[in-house]
């Protein structure tokens, strides 16, 4: 086959225009669909850092509602859970509402002991315990805001009103490079006092003894808070990460209805480039076949003109796609951990290019085949 | 398979043509019987509808008779599916068509290489076949030139030089001077010729033109699918 690339190399750039823009929809259309199937793995990836030796206890109405920290106590003694630990979302603006990125009050004793895949010094955490105002950077939010141990960050309270300072003690190292660091959390006492000793937490963090016994562990724990005034409601935390990709609604139908119409479309599209070319050329194809071109080889190159355009399209549509979320450092304004396309994604992109160029050089193809030399060269006589 | 000098290389039998334009059959070759001899130079003439082109498509395996047998080269093309049929042109049969027919995004060199695309021939070897046939049509000079640098002439002698690169036994021409000058129909009838006496290729013609028939060493005149004259002439 390689002796006749030349060939159909020269008949795919024969009408440039023509090739160009199908190239280009391609394109366009590939880069969106990776842009949406990362959607779903970034979600996925997020899921699975999730651990399933940890539960979280909410308030059992809403996120909105707090808890009393006096459960803390109870928790600690329920048969099951190793230690516990608490967190309050803190909803803050960093100079405006563009920067967006969690900040969460913590608890400074317990927090980094139950969540060990975040990495700080003994010295970062022990400066964290001791100043009311300190605070930990995650690493991806230091690099992004060149956040350095010692900086004022102010935040401006949605939430919880006011203007609040804080001091970098630390910069939190994850232990794999697919966990979140894009986040800002500090000491939980200066909320609990800035507030009149407040005495309310967002959510407790349970470890747990036994993962096997999770189902077991959160059933006592919300039996033990029933019929009370702040009832809870306890799950794992992949279920609980999984209840704030719920609330969007149904994203994965809705992405692949998305990444559907677009191959669709762009089906169409290339379908319609290579059904044009074919019957520009229909004369040419019956001097080939007239030289002795057998009808398998005629298919062989309308299929392959068919698939270099197509191919060419998804390799660099995906390959853009990769580029420019890597080298973006794109998160969707904090929303997504890490939003980076997949080999699977890449590799899924160009099996679509694949079926594009196959689906859409099949009918002319076809045609090619079927064509009756003497019709096409149009004979008299 | 070869066909020794002055034996049939075209045998036809009792070919008869119908053609259906939608429900209406249209007959355009009847009971036809025709011999032509290897190294011979055959012209057809005869009006438009006469059944010359047709007998052109049949001994060069691009259309099949109603009825009757096409022995070409001693392959009885009846017997011949699709593929076998390609192989049959790429291996016997080189066509001259009246409006050249080459690929315009191919350079003279790439349309007189396509043929020998189907071969097994390596590209070194590939390019020196090339070069050789377009040697023998004048054009060693003009291998790069795409079809739109070259004028009628030189056009048409690309596209013999493709009909003849993979050293067919039969040549097919339908009208190969319709489109040309009287000069450069000249030349190209002349290198037909060449092509005939020099190179012993057995020349099918289909033309109109007086000038050019008086090349061949026979001329067959159709009418209504009939032979109605035959005219020998000398060979040169």
């Amino acid at each position: 086959m390689t002796r006749f690339l030349p060939f159909i190399l020269r008949n795919t750039l024969r009408n440039k225009r023509r090739t160009l823009l199908t190239v280009l929809s391609i394109v366009v259309s590939l880069f969106l669909f990776c842009t949406l199937r990362t959607v779903i793995t970034s979600l996925a990836a997020s899921l699975e850092s999730a651990s399933s030796a940890r539960l979280i206890t909410r308030r059992s109405t809403s996120l909105t509602f707090f808890l009393p920290i006096s459960y803390r106590d109870r928790l600690t003694q329920i048969p099951g859970v190793e230690d516990v630990s608490w967190a309050t979302w803190f909803g803050g603006v960093y100079i405006d509402e563009r920067n967006f990125f969690a900040q969460f009050a913590i608890d400074p004793l317990r927090y980094f002991e139950i969540y060990p895949e975040y990495r700080l010094t003994a010295e970062e955490k022990d400066t964290f315990r001791r100043e009311r105002t300190a605070c930990i950077v995650g690493e991806k939010l230091a690099r992004k805001y060149g956040f350095e141990v010692g900086d004022r960050i102010t935040l401006r309270g949605t939430i919880f009103e006011g203007v609040w300072d804080f001091t970098v003690c630390g910069v939190a190292q994850p232990a794999t490079p697919d966990l979140d660091t894009n986040w800002l959390l500090f000491n939980g006492e200066y909320l609990n006092q800035s507030l009149g000793d407040w005495g309310q937490v967002g959510t407790f963090v349970l470890k747990l003894a036994d993962p096997d016994r999770a189902g077991d562990v959160a059933r006592i724990v919300d039996e033990t808070f029933a019929n009370s005034a702040a009832e809870t409601k306890t799950e794992t935390e992949k279920a609980f990460q999984l209840g704030f990709i719920s609330m969007l609604g149904n994203i994965q139908a809705v992405i692949y209805s998305l990444g559907t119409a677009i191959v669709i479309a762009i089906v169409l599209v290339s379908m319609n480039t290579m059904m044009m070319a074919a019957r520009e050329r229909t004369r040419e194809i019956a001097v080939l076949k007239a030289l002795g071109f057998a009808d398998r080889a005629v298919v062989g190159l309308v299929l392959a003109e068919s698939l270099l355009i197509t191919l060419v399209g998804g390799v660099l549509g995906a390959g853009l796609a990769r580029l420019v979320f890597d080298l973006s450092d794109f998160t969707a304004g904090g929303f997504f951990p890490r939003f980076t396309v997949t080999d699977g994604t890449v590799a899924q992109a160009l099996g679509i290019a694949l079926f594009l160029g196959v689906v859409s050089g099949v009918a002319p193809a076809w045609n090619a085949a079927r064509l009756r030399i003497v019709d096409a060269l149009r004979h008299t006589g | 398979m070869s066909v020794a000098a002055g034996q049939p290389i075209i045998a036809l039998r009792g070919v008869s043509k119908t053609y259906r334009r939608d429900t209406i059959a249209v007959p355009v070759l009847a009971a036809l019987d025709l011999d032509v001899a290897a190294g011979e130079f055959l012209a057809l003439m005869g009006p438009s509808g006469s059944g010359k082109s047709t007998i052109l498509n049949l001994v060069s395996g691009i259309d099949t008779p109603t009825s009757g047998r096409v022995v070409v080269a001693g392959v009885d093309l009846g017997g011949l599916d699709n593929a076998a049929l390609a192989a049959f042109r790429a291996r016997h049969v080189g066509f001259i068509f009246q409006s050249y027919n080459l690929i315009p995004v191919l350079t003279a060199f790439q349309n007189v290489e396509l043929p020998l695309l189907l071969t097994s021939l390596d590209r070194r070897e590939r390019k020196q076949h090339v070069l050789d046939v377009l040697d023998v049509v004048g054009l060693h000079d003009r291998s790069d030139h795409y079809p739109r640098q070259l004028s009628g002439g030189q056009e048409q002698r690309v596209a013999i030089a493709r009909a003849i690169v993979s050293d067919p036994s039969l040549l097919v021409a339908d009208e190969p001077t319709g489109d040309l000058d009287a000069v450069s129909a000249a030349e190209i009838l002349d290198l037909i010729g060449r092509l005939n006496r020099e190179f012993g290729k057995t020349v099918v013609m289909v033309t109109h033109d007086p000038r050019a028939a008086e090349r061949a060493h026979r001329v067959l005149h159709l009418d209504k699918g009939v032979l109605v004259e035959s005219v020998r002439r000398e060979r040169p």
